[in-house]
């Protein structure tokens, strides 16, 4: 079973809010110094859900990224984690692609890999949070997708997938190839191993860029986005608690309960 | 190409989901701005034709419904095929989705498909020079985005749960109906439905509780989420729980609050052993009075609460308990 996993390198999520910053003439997020970005959740999910498959099917694991320099690291440590290859789409064209954008570079790089059978992504990056390229990625390939996965098997027929619902789960079976989507509930991420992370510096780890991957550069990029950002801001939040305080913590839980009778909430 | 807005309406078993309201709030206004009807669209099994027709009374000027039973469970290839025919036939200027896990998984398929912009999980929308301009929270509510579409065809937004208002229900207002056929085949699909297995909460439903009683990693262990359960059941309120605690194992996913999770909006939200990180608050923010019990004086919880106690929760919920119970039974 050989699989493509699509990752995202992003601004760490669980930076404290005082450390986030943004730049509201620029429209963009100012990324804290001295913090590494990371992988993004729900493709470190993908990318350990595609390897516990690789190791009960056989098969091999290819992950790849569009991003800068930095995202060199995100592809390292899943090739620690037991990826066997690695792609860095990387090009000036590709700067500021938005999702359909970044969809289409995604599709052309998988057309030029072997052919798989499983495409695997996040269900959502957690900093831009359009929940979309996976998708588009599917409808660019004209494949089958099942996404927001809480469960993943092979059967003789295809693949059984269970969707985290809002209220529970649907169960789906799928045809090969397709592109899954992983929710967090699929699995734990491994930690790689030293070994892993040895066998990880010894392998090469290809840039491709659009002459590579024979894509327009007019298709992808800034000018190629659907949509302009005309505004950004972080949201302001009054913060005025009144804390409760009283001889005991029983004696403040006592209070806390008239001041709630008394404004009516209960 | 028309001005008309279409929505993606959804059932809840036997009922229409609120969204579909929603759908209709902002869909209507939209309509109105862009000068053309909303269209509503509901798919599903036995008993779709039915509850689509209350959609008029939301708003609809004309319903579209798809009733067969390969639309009974939910597969992205079945839906996508009904609902594309219809965006061919009716041409709308502007589609609605909501952010569930039905319209998140359609929307981007079909935007891409048409080359359409799409903005997802929008908690407001508007037409600004005649296209559809959105507030999109990013970064996990830490920053806020405004968007506006770049063309003057069709553009696709997804809403997000208990943002936009309901719609008013006008009881016997006139509207057109159409029931649309079903040609999907189950062999071109590449996939197919096997079951669905709900989880129901015992008692108060999270989404429709005043009040919502909340436990995270602070609480230390799955059993001690029966603290909260004796409270919530002298508040006769829902229980809920941060990402951390599900993660953990100790609830079950549909318990979660947050980005991931159910956004509610209770009258009362008390946060116990939650940090209140952002992807946390934005199920959690919409609640009109939040109330955080948490060691740590620091919490970002703090700032999003009306009242605080910085202390164990051990001792705080049960002595809470009783007093409420004292102060409901008076
Ligand atoms: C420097 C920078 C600045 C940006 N500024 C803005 C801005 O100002 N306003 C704005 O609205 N957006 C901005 N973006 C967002 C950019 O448009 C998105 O990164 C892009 O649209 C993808 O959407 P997403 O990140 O939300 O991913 P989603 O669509 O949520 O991602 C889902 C899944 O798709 C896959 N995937 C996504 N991206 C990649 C990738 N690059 N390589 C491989 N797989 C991927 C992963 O499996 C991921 O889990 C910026 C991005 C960058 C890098
Ligand atoms: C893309 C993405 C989506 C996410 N979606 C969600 C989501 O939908 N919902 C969600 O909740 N999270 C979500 N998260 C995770 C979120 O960022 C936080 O990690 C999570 O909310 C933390 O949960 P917590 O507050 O229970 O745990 P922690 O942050 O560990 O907080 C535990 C708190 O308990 C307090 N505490 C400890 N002991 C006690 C005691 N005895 N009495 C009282 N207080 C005590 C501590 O002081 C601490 O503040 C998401 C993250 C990402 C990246």
């Amino acid at each position: 079973m050989d699989i493509i996993v699509c990752i995202k390198q992003v601004q760490d999520p669980d930076i404290p809010p005082r450390d986030f910053k943004v730049d509201e003439e620029k429209m963009d997020v100012v990324p804290p110094a001295n913090v590494s970005p990371v992988i993004n959740g729900f493709c470190e999910n993908a990318v350990e859900a595609a390897i516990n498959l690789k190791e009960e099917h056989g098969g091999k694991v290819t992950v790849m990224t569009m991003g800068d320099e930095k995202a060199r690291d995100g592809l390292k440590k899943c090739l620690a984690m037991g990826c066997d290859e690695a792609v860095l789409l990387q090009d000036e064209a590709f700067e500021g692609s938005d999702a359909f954008a970044t969809a289409r570079i995604l599709a052309s790089a998988v057309q030029k890999l072997e052919g798989f059978d499983i495409i695997l992504c996040g269900r959502l990056s957690s900093d831009w949070s359009y929940g979309t390229t996976a998708l588009a990625l599917a409808e660019a390939l004209d494949l089958p997708s099942v996404s927001q996965l809480q469960k993943v098997e092979k059967t003789d027929s295809g693949i059984r997938c269970e969707r985290a619902l809002e209220d529970g789960v649907e169960v789906v079976e799928v045809s090969t190839p397709c592109l899954l989507t992983a929710s967090n509930e699929i699995n734990t991420p491994r930690l790689p191993s030293v070994k892993g992370i040895l066998m990880a510096s010894r392998k090469q780890i290809p840039v491709w860029g659009a002459t590579d991957i024979e894509v327009d550069p007019a298709s992808v990029g800034k000018a190629a986005a659907t949509f302009e950002v005309t505004k950004f801001y972080k949201p302001v939040f009054d913060g005025n608690c009144e804390f409760i305080e009283g001889e005991s913590l029983e004696d403040a839980a006592g209070a806390l309960a008239l001041r709630l009778r008394e404004d009516k909430i209960i | 190409m028309s001005n008309n807005v279409l929505i993606l309406a959804e059932r809840a078993g036997d009922k229409l989901a609120l969204v579909s309201s929603e759908l209709c709030g902002i869909g209507r206004k939209l309509a109105d701005e862009k000068g053309g009807s909303l269209v509503a669209l509901l798919l599903g099994g036995a008993g779709t034709h039915e509850l689509a027709k209350g959609i008029i009374a939301l708003g609809a000027d004309k319903v579209l419904a798809a009733e067969s039973d390969i639309l009974d469970g939910y597969t992205n290839a079945a839906y996508l095929k009904v609902i594309d025919a219809v965006l061919g036939e009716e041409n709308p200027n502007i589609l609605l989705v909501a952010n569930t896990s039905m319209g998140r998984d359609v929307a981007p398929r079909l935007a891409f498909r048409h080359n359409a912009c799409y903005a997802h999980d929008c908690t407001d929308l508007s037409i600004e020079d005649g296209k559809l301009a959105a507030i999109r929270p990013v970064h996990g509510g830490s920053a806020i985005s405004h968007i506006r579409s770049k063309t003057d065809s069709l553009s696709i937004a997804s809403t997000r749960a208990k943002a936009l208002p309901l719609a008013d229900i006008e009881e016997g207002r006139e509207g057109e109906f159409m029931e649309i056929g079903v040609s999907v085949d189950a062999d071109e699909i590449r996939m197919h439905f096997v079951e669905a297995k709900k989880v129901e909460a015992e008692g108060v439903r999270l989404e429709d509780a005043e009040i919502v009683v909340s436990g995270g990693r602070g609480l230390g262990g799955p059993e001690n989420f029966e603290y909260l359960q004796e409270l919530a059941k002298v508040l006769k309120a829902a229980v809920g729980a941060s990402r951390a605690a599900v993660d953990a194992g100790w609830v079950p996913t549909p318990m979660q609050v947050g980005q991931t999770g159910k956004i509610v909006s209770p009258n009362l939200y008390i946060a116990v052993g939650i940090s209140g990180a952002m992807q946390h608050m934005v199920g959690a923010g919409p609640s009109k009075n939040i109330v955080a019990i948490n060691t740590d004086a620091e919490a970002p919880i703090f700032q999003r609460a009306r009242y605080g106690i910085v202390g164990d929760y051990k001792k705080v919920i049960p002595a809470l308990t009783e007093k409420c119970k004292e102060l409901m039974d008076s």
